[in-house]
């Protein structure tokens, strides 16, 4: 079982760096980079579906987190690798394994910043704690364009370019199979049972508190993971990191289907391409990007593909019939 | 002192245009349940036909600002947002009204996508100048705090249009049944009254205060331009939030406390951080009363 798990990621892998490889060759600079930022934007709805569509706790602030990611690495990257690791950490397999920690560095502070905002707005529901996540992104926000050292309104220059298709897909594939394992496992069918019903899972005895501040912090985390991944790729600004960023993933989600991981993905993809696809439109294409939307809500309320994951199989698995049912 | 009364004064004013604003979000979330994110762009789309009215009727070229034209105008373009926030709620709201409710928020971020781009397209992205309805001039209080006659015809149309507007809920018939929407829409449904054509008012009126806080905005900061909405309308519902969703007089203390809160910010601490105090205020006051200041602790029943 463990050899087939660790294939299996080699393969992964194997197949991230070649698609890169055949990427970085054979496709063009624009059409690599919409991918890139795709593969960002992949994680970031990943990543909020856990909070929003698993556990059903509806935040719109996931930009602040994604922000604090991005700064945190790139203050990282700027300040500490030239002193700890000097010369030899700017090329190379050095400049890899300094990025893979730039990016650990994103997550695990942006992860921080979500238990501090978690635990005081999980105790609202709804509304309230939507308008508090979207409250705490913007003061993120706000702080982050008044720290001078990364470069505040003028932005953060100097942060170089680490990223590439195969760590934004290594990065997507990997939030795929953390967010989907914990959705199996045990504490997933947990946070399942708060979002299905809340006083229901209380008085069963899952502690919904404790679960759902750690599934706001780990959706905090690799929100932090895709803030990294943004930073060391295009220039770093507070502008990217506005509460419309928030409401866009959020829009990912929702156009998926909540709780829909391959969902999560399917909706990533295509408001990253709509936009692009829509470009011969130049005008227009944002009055007709946002009609679309309209209709598309109106039409079909549950997203693209509801609740229902795609998979590869043909049909779905049998369920077994349960013993304490009878037949 | 003097600093202290100017920022306040200040603050009243653009307090009481996010309370205008905070009326239409907060009537629309009593009867429906749902936060309309286009709200702030009727305000911009406020703001600009009050533009075009004022350009038609030929202000600073044909004929001499005064305060009866002042009136058309305010009164021309709330007619028109009305019209929009009918038509919005109609075409884009009514069809998701019975799905879940994140659908339908996700429908009213579209509306109000659709406005803005709509806006930069029709109206030109560059920002516009308001022509001068009525002439400025400055008038020295007691105490040496300065304030434009504009910012009093601020505060004078807001407190007039919330005055009208809390008599109209308290004391007609279609107030009354407004109520009665918000309290519970299928009994009131059941007692007969015309659950969509109230909903349908609400949203007119709602629109035709954001268009009156448009206007008003055009008076005092006379530069327009269609991306102006994003901000005022996410503080104006934090400002109904925290005077208590669903309360009309919460959401007017709510406009007026956030307004002075900025300008205080702005007068003590650093411009900077004027975005940000809103949020603080709120999320202060949410986590020690979290149906916030006038709102009432509904009990959850199982």
């Amino acid at each position: 079982m463990v050899w087939r798990r660790l294939l299996s990621a080699g393969i992964a892998i194997a197949v991230v760096c070649a698609v890169d490889w055949l990427g970085s060759r054979y496709l063009n600079a624009y059409i690599y980079r919409v991918l890139v930022l795709c593969s960002i934007n992949v994680i970031l709805a990943l990543s909020l579906n856990l909070v929003n569509g698993i556990t059903g706790q509806f935040s719109i602030g996931h930009a602040g987190f994604m922000a604090v990611g991005a700064y945190a690495s790139a203050a990282y990257t700027v300040y500490a690798v030239p002193v700890w690791f000097g010369r030899s950490a700017e090329t190379g397999i050095a400049a890899a394994g300094a990025f893979l920690i730039a990016i650990l560095v994103g997550g695990l502070v942006s992860a921080v910043a979500g238990f501090l905002v978690g635990l005081p707005s999980m105790r609202l529901r709804g509304d309230y704690l939507a308008i508090v996540t979207l409250g705490f992104g913007e003061i993120i926000r706000v702080a982050i364009l008044n720290i001078d050292a990364v470069g505040g309104a003028r932005g953060f220059a100097g942060v170089p370019t680490r990223t590439n298709l195969a760590w934004v897909l290594g990065g997507a594939w990997l939030t795929y199979a953390v967010i989907r394992n914990l959705m199996r496992s045990y504490h997933g069918r947990a946070l399942l049972a708060i979002r299905e019903d809340e006083i229901a899972a209380e008085a069963l005895g899952v502690p919904t508190t404790r679960y759902k501040v750690t599934a706001f912090v780990i959706g905090a985390f690799f929100a932090g993971v895709a803030g990294a991944l943004f930073s060391h790729y295009t220039y770093l600004h507070t502008n990217s990191f506005t509460f419309m960023k928030s409401i866009e993933v959020v829009i990912m989600v929702v156009l998926g289907g909540m709780g829909s991981l391959t969902g999560s993905i399917l909706g990533a993809t295509v408001l990253t391409a709509l936009p692009e696809l829509l470009r011969f439109a130049s005008a227009e294409r944002l009055i007709i990007y946002s009609l679309l939307l309209i209709v598309l809500m109106i039409a079909r309320p549950q997203g693209i593909l509801g609740r229902r994951e795609l998979t590869l199989r043909l049909r779905p698995p049998r369920m077994k019939p349960d013993p304490a049912l009878g037949s | 002192m003097q600093e202290f009364f100017q920022q306040l004064a200040n603050g009243i004013a653009w307090g009481s245009i996010y309370a205008l604003i905070a009326l239409g979000y907060t009537m629309v979330y009593g009867t429906l349940r749902l936060i309309n994110f286009a709200h702030g762009d009727v305000y911009m789309v406020g703001a600009f036909a009050a533009y075009y009215l004022a350009r038609a009727l030929g202000i600073g070229t044909v004929t001499e600002a005064s305060p009866l034209i002042a009136a058309v105008v305010l009164l021309g373009s709330m007619a028109i947002c009305a019209l929009l926030g009918v038509l919005i709620e109609l075409f884009a709201y009514r069809p998701v009204r019975r799905s879940s409710r994140l659908t339908a928020l996700i429908t009213a971020i579209g509306v109000s996508l659709f406005l803005e781009n709509f806006g930069i397209r029709v109206f030109g992205a560059d920002p516009k100048f308001f022509p001068q309805v009525i002439a400025p001039r400055t008038i020295t209080l007691p105490g040496g705090v300065l304030v434009t006659n504009h910012q009093i015809t601020v505060v004078v149309v807001a407190f007039v249009l919330m005055v009208t507007l809390t008599l109209f809920i308290k004391r007609t018939r279609t107030g009354k049944a407004m109520r009665a929407v918000a309290f519970h829409r299928d009994a009131a449904s059941l007692m007969g009254i015309p659950v969509d054509r109230i909903i349908t008012i609400t949203f007119a009126i709602g629109s035709a205060l954001a268009a009156a806080a448009g206007f008003l905005v055009g008076l005092t900061n006379p530069k327009i331009e269609p991306l102006m909405g994003i901000m005022p309308g996410i503080k104006a519902f934090v400002a109904a939030v925290l005077g208590g969703i669903g309360s009309v007089p919460g959401a007017m203390i709510g406009g007026l406390l956030m307004g002075i809160s900025e300008y205080l910010v702005v007068g003590y601490i650093s411009s900077t951080y004027r975005d940000a105090i809103a949020f603080v205020i709120l999320i202060a006051v949410l986590l020690i009363r979290p149906a916030g200041l006038l709102g009432k602790n509904v009990a959850e029943k199982v």
